[in-house]
């Protein structure tokens, strides 16, 4: 059996941890830079206001029906969506985190009564220690999960927050139920295809007439979902793997046109890359630069431009990454040209203690040390004080962040206060 | 004999904070550090103050009406959700549209959050109140 835990608006449910008078109160998070809205709570959605939606174009409405409105702060949600993890595996070892707010469950070799009523305990125990609510699907497959958990999220009263697909009739129910666009992996683009085959449901999906259409269209994957909703498990828990890569790249609020400015930001990119290579401890061998110019001021056709180059060693050190990005954006920028956008993206990673010794060419040994200086000093002040010289001290992560919280559990100044009175 | 081939991986814990000491004598070809092999691990108050570590965090006390039970002004609070609200536990409290921290005193009809301060008066908590028993405090950290 599998399940899977789904924290409900879980931004918006973070945000209430410590201000509990929000409860019942619509909200709204951020993107990064306050851009769009990237959770809702449930008295938004009932408000008809859009996800996704730029806030500027809402503005007046958010504040018009009295929504309080929240930029993104992602040490608060990243902390509590730990602590939910590590609840969960209190109740199985079996715990694959899916993404920052979901968590698959198996139950293999365990002995569970009444499955419906584990879910309850599950979402009663993340309710009274965290504050946090999760709905609870389960069902034999990862897929019907997914689909067992829409319902549970779906009818709160009739199922307390958990569901369980555990017949042959409920699967049927459920799929005939389950909107084409609401199933695992099938996209906005996807959604398009199958509406025009007029596969509408979940349960239009498996049939088999519809088979050949799945396979053209999705191959292997889509032949794959379709015996997970048939009720047959094919996709099992998978480990957890340190990120294949890692890419920083940002769109420019203005245009940047001359070399300098253009330096200042890649060598900051490829630090915050190295910065995240070391806290997963791994290094990598290939280093990506890219940049785009202003698609309406180019001449030619292209504005895209990459160039990849990999290093003899790896490595995870903020010199070593910043001086190759360095190098090859001597190589790629034009002067004169207008650019919108860059990236530092970094591959071939592999794990620290993989990382092998070479005969000639080596690190100087003195990064590591300088590295771990660096870290230990940013992990105590919490900001990032200490700069390659190439990089601008006065403007770099300028975020727009006009709406952040406190971050109530990763920074004692910021931890909530209480009142003796 | 058979043999058996089971071997068992054990994952190396990454995240962990506790430190470890740095010992630092070296290998050398002298008399070795008599202090060697005492060496243990340091003392760490995150073992003490914190039990369940998904369940526990800090706030900061604001105010004199618990300077009985040891809380000041400024302390810091340790706080453990994951225990049950009990008769005279000290909690923190979220009572129409506050947090506060006090004495929670369970009588047969109804809740009583008690002061620790002659000056304050016991809250009587009625249906009318909306209270969050939000989580009990189990350690108070304050500079003296």
């Amino acid at each position: 059996m599998y399940a899977l835990v789904d924290c409900n608006n879980f931004y918006a449910s973070c945000e209430r941890v410590f201000q509990p008078h929000l409860n019942g109160k619509p909200i709204v998070i951020l993107s990064n830079n306050d851009g769009c809205i990237i959770s809702r709570s449930d008295e938004v959605k009932a408000l008809g206001i859009p996800m996704g939606g730029p806030e500027f174009k809402v503005r007046q409405e958010l504040k018009q029906k009295g929504v309080q409105v929240f930029s993104s702060n992602y040490a608060l949600y990243g902390d509590l969506s730990s602590r939910v993890m590590k609840i969960l595996e209190g109740f199985t070892p079996h715990v694959e985190v899916y993404s920052i707010d979901e968590a698959f469950l198996n139950f293999d070799g365990m002995k569970i009564e009444d499955y419906q009523d584990y879910g309850v305990q599950i979402k009663k125990r993340i309710m009274k220690w965290l504050s946090i609510p999760v709905s609870v699907g389960f069902a034999p497959t990862k897929a019907l999960s997914k689909v067992a958990n829409k319902i549970a999220r779906k009818f709160p009263d009739r199922t307390q927050g958990s569901y369980v697909i555990d017949t042959e009739e409920k699967r049927i129910k459920a799929l005939k139920w389950t909107k084409i666009e609401d199933v695992w992996g099938i996209g906005f683009r996807l959604t398009k295809k199958m509406h025009a085959k007029n596969i509408l449901t979940a349960y239009d999906f498996t049939q088999p007439y519809n088979e050949p259409f799945i396979k053209k269209e999705m191959g292997v994957v889509g032949m794959r979902l379709r015996m997970e909703l048939l009720g047959e498990s094919v996709l099992e828990m998978e480990e957890p793997k340190d990120k294949k890569n890692i890419a920083i790249t940002r769109s420019f609020d203005g245009n940047i046109t001359t070399f300098d400015e253009m330096k200042e930001r890649v060598s900051t990119f490829a630090t915050v890359c190295a910065e995240k290579l070391r806290k997963q401890n791994s290094c990598c061998y290939g280093v990506i630069l890219y940049l785009r110019k202003d698609k309406y001021k180019v001449e030619k056709q292209r504005y895209n431009f990459y160039k990849m180059e990999t290093l003899p060693y790896a490595s995870n050190s903020n010199i070593t990454l910043s001086n190759l990005a360095v190098k090859m954006l001597k190589e790629l920028f034009e002067e004169g040209e207008i650019y919108k956008k860059a990236g530092v993206i970094v591959t071939q990673i592999i794990p620290q203690d993989q990382k092998q010794f070479h005969l000639f060419e080596e690190e100087n040994p003195k990064h590591q040390k300088l590295m771990k200086v660096i870290d230990d000093f940013h992990k105590k002040t919490g900001e990032r004080k200490i700069r390659l010289g190439n990089q601008d001290l006065q403007r770099t992560w300028k975020m727009k962040q006009d709406h952040l919280s406190p971050k109530y559990t990763t920074d004692i100044k910021d931890i909530f206060t209480v009142k003796c009175h | 004999m058979p043999l058996k081939n089971n071997i068992t991986f054990f994952l190396p814990d990454l995240e962990n904070t506790f430190e470890l000491p740095f010992i630092s004598g070296g290998i050398k070809a002298g008399f070795p550090s008599p202090a060697a092999d005492f060496d243990e691990t340091k003392i760490s108050l995150d073992h003490v103050l914190v039990k369940n570590r998904e369940t526990t965090f800090y706030a900061k006390a604001s105010g004199t009406s618990m300077i009985g039970a040891g809380i000041d002004d400024g302390d810091i609070l340790v706080i453990d959700r994951s225990l049950e609200p009990q008769n005279n536990k000290v909690a923190v409290c979220y009572i129409d549209g506050e947090f506060t921290v006090k004495r929670i005193k369970i009588e047969k009809e109804c809740v009583y959050l008690m002061p620790e301060n002659k000056e304050f008066q016991p809250i009587k908590v009625t249906n009318e109140n909306e209270l969050i028993i939000w989580g009990i405090v189990t350690y108070v950290i304050k500079s003296i």
